[in-house]
């Protein structure tokens, strides 16, 4: 069916964002909150997905969950699971290289806060998880769902680490970018076009309505019944 | 009352301060960068002093020595930071009430009660970027205020301001501790302010207490 990379591809790109999210705010909490020894080697390591190749962070996947590999053998011996070539190794690919996109926005953030808003709520009775959930997201949101959509956008159109990890299997692990290179490999060029068409497609609008979204948030938003 | 005996090695001197609170309002007062906010700060629990002891009342807040350390949620001591530091993404109204915790007939007549003391009833659905320095800072002291603090500490109140304003605020700030009853411990470096605020005043310099300077 010529829809299944498509909605294979929704799917892998959505579950992929639940792990970013979670990683992505996490790290940038913890990494604005504590200072600690070799904080500069691992934001180095964060930011590594962005500027390895795709193709040689798949390597190093397969190299960490394939059936020798450290967390592989864990795995398979512990839970008797085997991720490698199958969808949830697309969704690690996905959240491993759209992760530090999540981070570094979400940062970029929560360090544009002024910390005496966190601090005003600390004095009001407020405990840490409040001031996060009622101070600190509110007014990194901006940048966190920027992080949301380009992580995304990413994760949609992961090719090299997918393919080393996920491999090629139609209807299984072929996702739209693996069916655009394998469609037009065929010569089969309408069908490679279809896809590009709807991958290009998708991430336009939602980064075009990631801008539409921040310049109507930046604008009149916060003079709610102000201007009376 | 209050007693703070604390050092806290800053980067360019070392804090050493030793107080007891004797009156209602005390003014510590000092050049910019001698150490005053960093006082405060510690008094409110927002940072940690390195060594010495705070201790309000019977309530031990800090205490190096048996590692005591009450997080500035439990202390019920009001802050205003010299910015004021309104909540931007709150209209004025969920600013003053996010310090109470549930909402009753009481803290329903403080709130009105304090609108109207600081006739600021009719700001209430306004976001910040629409306020004037004077109508935050008025803001900024209901929103500690409602928390129902037993100590209010206030970093620069009236800097920022002009000086017509400074002067009905300052009047205003008197008559709301009078009113509210709890003790006040204000930042200055405005001579001025110190004089006309403080009951009891120190003078600080590079962290240390020192003599009363010749024009207090």
């Amino acid at each position: 069916m010529i829809w299944q990379p498509v909605l294979l591809s929704i799917k892998v790109a959505l579950a992929s964002l639940i792990f970013v999210f979670l990683f992505g705010v996490s790290f940038a909490y913890a990494m604005r909150k504590w200072d600690f020894p070799g904080k500069a080697a691992i934001e180095a390591l964060f930011a590594l997905p962005l500027v390895l190749p795709p193709v040689v962070t798949g390597f190093l996947l397969l190299i960490l969950i394939g059936k020798q590999g450290p967390i592989g053998c864990f795995l398979s011996e512990t839970f008797d699971l085997r991720i490698i070539f199958t969808p949830y190794a697309a969704v690690l690919a996905g959240t491993v290289v759209a992760f530090p996109l999540m981070y570094q926005s979400t940062k970029a953030a929560f360090l544009a806060i002024d910390s005496d808003l966190e601090d005003a709520a600390r004095t009001l009775g407020a405990g840490e998880w409040r001031v996060f959930w009622t101070v600190t997201v509110p007014l990194a949101w901006h940048g966190v769902v920027s992080g949301l959509v380009l992580s995304f956008a990413r994760a949609l159109g992961e090719f090299g680490a997918t393919i080393m990890v996920a491999g090629n299997i139609p209807g299984k692990t072929q996702t739209i970018p693996l069916a655009i290179y394998f469609a037009a490999e065929s010569n089969d060029l309408s069908q490679a076009g279809f896809y590009v068409l709807v991958i290009s497609l998708l991430t336009f609008s939602m980064i075009w309505g990631l801008n539409l979204w921040s310049r109507i948030k930046k604008e009149p938003n916060y003079q709610k019944g102000a201007l009376r | 009352m209050l007693s703070v005996d604390i050092v806290k090695h800053l980067p360019d001197f070392q804090l050493k301060i030793q107080f007891s609170m004797e009156s209602d309002v005390l003014v510590l007062f000092g050049p910019s960068g001698c150490g005053k906010t960093t006082t405060l700060r510690c008094i409110a629990g927002l940072l940690e002093p390195d060594a010495g002891r705070i201790v309000y009342g019977d309530q031990v807040f800090h205490d190096s020595t048996q590692k005591v350390f009450i997080p500035p949620r439990d202390r019920h001591i009001g802050y205003m930071f010299q910015d004021y530091a309104l909540f931007p993404h709150m209209n004025v109204q969920k600013n003053i009430w996010y310090g109470v915790r549930r909402q009753t007939s009481d803290t329903m007549l403080m709130y009105e009660k304090l609108l109207s003391l600081l006739k600021i009833e009719h700001l209430t659905q306004r976001y910040t970027d629409r306020l004037s320095g004077g109508e935050k800072q008025r803001i900024a002291l209901a929103r500690a205020l409602m928390a129902k603090p037993r100590l209010l500490l206030l970093d620069e109140p009236l800097s920022s301001l002009d000086l017509d304003t400074r002067l009905e605020l300052q009047q205003e700030l008197k008559e709301m501790q009078q009113l509210w009853n709890i003790p006040f411990i204000l930042v200055t470096h405005d001579p001025e302010e110190a004089k006309a605020m403080g009951t009891q005043v120190f003078f600080i310099e590079k962290g240390r207490q020192v003599e009363r300077p010749d024009f207090l």
